[in-house]
């Protein structure tokens, strides 16, 4: 494995890392702050693709597909949390786990209803297509730059919104009373909505970005959904700042371990039996880390105990 | 109990049976066909959905086209998932009542579902999954596979690889049954040397680290199956990496239900398959016309195994009593029926022995589909055949 491969590897790492932080963002502020666990996170990030794919099938623009994949995933999520989420808060976990579970469900049948059973077309724009050369001579694809740069300024976005606005004050605030916060006069009903419009938003465009490599089909947001739990326990729920670095850990884990392993293995094995064993451990890789991460922080790495 | 009672229970008997018997007879009679009950159970939600989508749709046509209101089919999902379609086969099997099982897509699920079903009687009739654990040793007398035996079209593509021209191939799979038989029937009859042999997660959609690899490898040529969404998201990365290697592969990343996804990332690309939707006989040109004419879309191959499949249930019932396992079984083994790929036969392992062709993936005006360009390899039969002790 020579020094471009690795780089090039760390670089997607990176960027699996940036769409999983665009997801567990928004799982972890409602986890947070609403101390609700949404299940149907995954059926917004479809809904998001699903809607992008649609716009830019119609308009041509992939620009504007990104910015209806926010607003539609913003939409459905304020009408859910309008709807459904508002009566689990003072709920049992499971109670919320099972609601939202149905919610998935629903979900999955209305687009399938809607679209069709077969995936969609949604494609990178031309400005976006192809390779560029990198310092050190690594050619890497435009487009997952692209979604790395957008990730990151994501993340800081949301840290100065959090950080240096009243909106976020009363964010932090409502993480850490709930109570005393709707005492002291705030409407926390509509903090609530906006909290979860907000994370929709976000699983929206992840899933706007994603689907464009990937294949945008009605199921697309559940593998997403389990990796988006185990980042947000590995980086503390409830923390920003502790989402992006679980999900940076996982991308670049999970990568690096996919490829990484066979070739261990391969040095003492058989090419067939290296892909087998490697790739199998490979896939048991981040789940070992959170267990690992558990048993050091058991709040995860920048949760509050 | 006293002896009187018993013998009027025979009496009993006797005359049900007579009456039974008497009902059967011109069933088979009529000249439409016998009775059949039939559970499809195929993938219509979840990953992987068009393709059970196209089966069921493919059977169900050729069902009214065989004009024989006997048959009467019972559609479940399975959603991809081995105990959701062991517990609808039993379902089928103990509370329907069904006689013949069909419709599976994944083979992990085909090896989940059909030995259970044999072991209890049923034939099963494989749509598509052809894994080589049931097509040799593990073969059974009501287990038939109209499609083709998992390595086929893998190895039409070794073959296809070869007159390529490739020297050095970059190979990989996803790691399940069907992925594993995908590399074993490509080494088969590739004749250059395997650069990088890789298996990738079932269902994964993110194929950047394996790009990452192709990219720094010395390979000449890619081979490559990834069924459903998993072809689509790599065939999109892949045209997008900038990596300008020659792609090869089974039909099943660039059949009719992938390639409206993916656009010019497949044109040209040489793909192998049992069939190809511009195939030059009757019966295959009849069946994609009546296909576009009640679904509005091209058939994909998924479609036509369906359809034939359809088209072999049909064929026995009109020769034979399915309750008379042994004559429906004969019957379903002369396959005397006009298949869309011309001839079919099987081998003695309940598997077709039949051509694979090349196919081009093209645009065709807006919409993208296949064209038949020659055959890989003529009268192809799978090399477990004769690992099976069935003998007829």
């Amino acid at each position: 494995m020579n020094m471009l491969l690795l780089i090039e590897q760390i670089l997607n790492g990176l960027q699996f890392g940036v769409m999983l932080f665009l997801m567990a963002a928004g799982l972890t502020l409602i986890f947070g702050v609403m101390g609700l666990i949404n299940l149907a996170h995954g059926s917004l990030y479809m809904i998001g693709a699903f809607a992008a794919a649609a716009v830019a099938g119609w308009s041509g623009s992939f620009l504007l597909a990104l910015i209806a994949s926010m607003a539609a995933a913003a939409m459905v999520g304020a009408l859910i949390e309008l709807t459904v989420i508002r009566r689990l808060y003072d709920r049992d976990h499971l109670e919320q786990v099972l609601a939202t579970f149905a919610l998935i469900l629903i979900f999955s049948e209305g687009t399938r209803w809607i679209f069709g059973s077969f995936p969609l077309f949604l494609n990178i724009p031309e400005y976006l297509k192809g390779t560029v050369i990198l310092p050190g001579g690594i050619e890497y694809s435009l487009y997952r730059l692209t979604i790395i740069g957008i990730g990151l300024a994501v993340a800081v976005g949301l840290f100065l919104l959090i950080s240096k606005t009243r909106v976020g004050m009363r964010i932090r605030a409502g993480e850490n009373d709930r109570e005393m916060i709707g005492a002291l006069g705030v409407d926390i009903s509509v903090l609530y909505t906006l909290v979860f419009a907000l994370g929709a938003a976000l699983a929206g465009l992840s899933g706007a970005l994603v689907g464009a490599i990937q294949s945008v089909e009605v199921g697309m947001g559940e593998p997403v959904l389990i990796l988006a739990f185990v980042v947000i326990v590995i980086g503390g729920i409830g923390s920003i700042k502790g989402a992006l670095a679980g999900a940076l850990l996982v991308g670049l884990t999970d990568t690096l371990g996919r490829t990484m392993l066979p070739v261990v293995f391969g040095t003492f094995m058989d090419a067939s039996s290296a892909t087998t064993v490697g790739s199998a451990l490979a896939s048991m890789l981040i789940y070992i880390l959170m267990a690992g991460v558990l048993i050091f922080k058991p709040t995860g790495l920048f949760g509050s105990s | 109990m006293n002896s009187t009672y018993v013998k009027e229970s025979l009496k009993a008997f006797g005359a049900a049976s007579a009456v039974a018997l008497g009902m059967a007879l011109p069933a088979v009679a009529d000249g439409h066909g016998g009775k059949v009950k039939i559970g499809l159970i195929t993938t219509l939600t979840g990953g992987g959905a068009g393709l059970g989508v196209d089966i069921r749709d493919g059977f169900l046509l050729g069902v009214k086209q065989s004009e024989n209101d006997g048959l009467e089919v019972i559609v479940e999902d399975d959603q991809r998932k081995p105990d959701i379609a062991v517990q609808l086969a039993d379902k089928m099997i103990q509370s329907e009542k069904v006689d013949v099982m069909t419709g599976l897509v994944f083979s992990n699920l085909a090896l989940a579902v059909a030995p259970a079903t044999t072991a209890q009687g049923k034939f099963y009739i494989s749509p598509n999954a052809g894994p080589a654990q049931l097509a040799g040793r593990g073969c059974h007398e009501n287990y038939f596979n109209v499609a083709w035996q998992n390595d086929g079209p893998h190895e039409a593509a070794g073959a296809t690889a070869n007159k390529m021209g490739m020297k050095k191939a970059f190979i990989f799979a996803p790691n399940y049954p069907a992925g594993k038989d995908a590399l074993t029937g490509f080494k088969r009859m590739f004749e250059g040397e395997i650069e990088t042999e890789l298996f990738t997660k079932l269902g994964q959609t993110d194929y950047a680290a394996e790009i990452a690899q192709m990219r720094a490898s010395d390979a000449d040529g890619i081979f490559f199956f990834a069924p459903g969404g998993m072809g689509i998201s790599f065939l999109k990365q892949y045209a997008d990496s900038g990596i300008d290697l020659p792609l090869v592969g089974p039909a099943f990343s660039f059949d009719q239900t992938i390639l409206p996804a993916v656009g010019d990332a497949a044109e040209g690309v040489l793909n192998t398959a049992q069939w190809a939707p511009d195939l030059d006989n009757d019966a295959s040109r009849a069946f994609v016309e009546s296909f576009k004419a009640e679904y509005g879309r091209i058939p994909s191959i998924y479609a036509q195994q369906g359809f034939d499949t359809a088209l072999l249930i049909a064929s026995a019932a009109a020769k034979a009593d399915v309750k008379d396992t042994d004559a429906f079984r004969t019957a379903l083994r002369e396959a005397d029926f006009v298949s869309t790929r011309g001839k079919f036969r099987f081998g003695n392992n309940q598997h077709p022995i039949q051509d694979f062709w090349v196919r081009k993936v093209v645009k065709e005006g807006d919409i993208f589909t296949n064209t038949a360009v020659e055959v890989a390899i003529a009268d192809r039969q799978d090399v477990y055949a004769s690992e099976c002790a069935l003998k007829w």
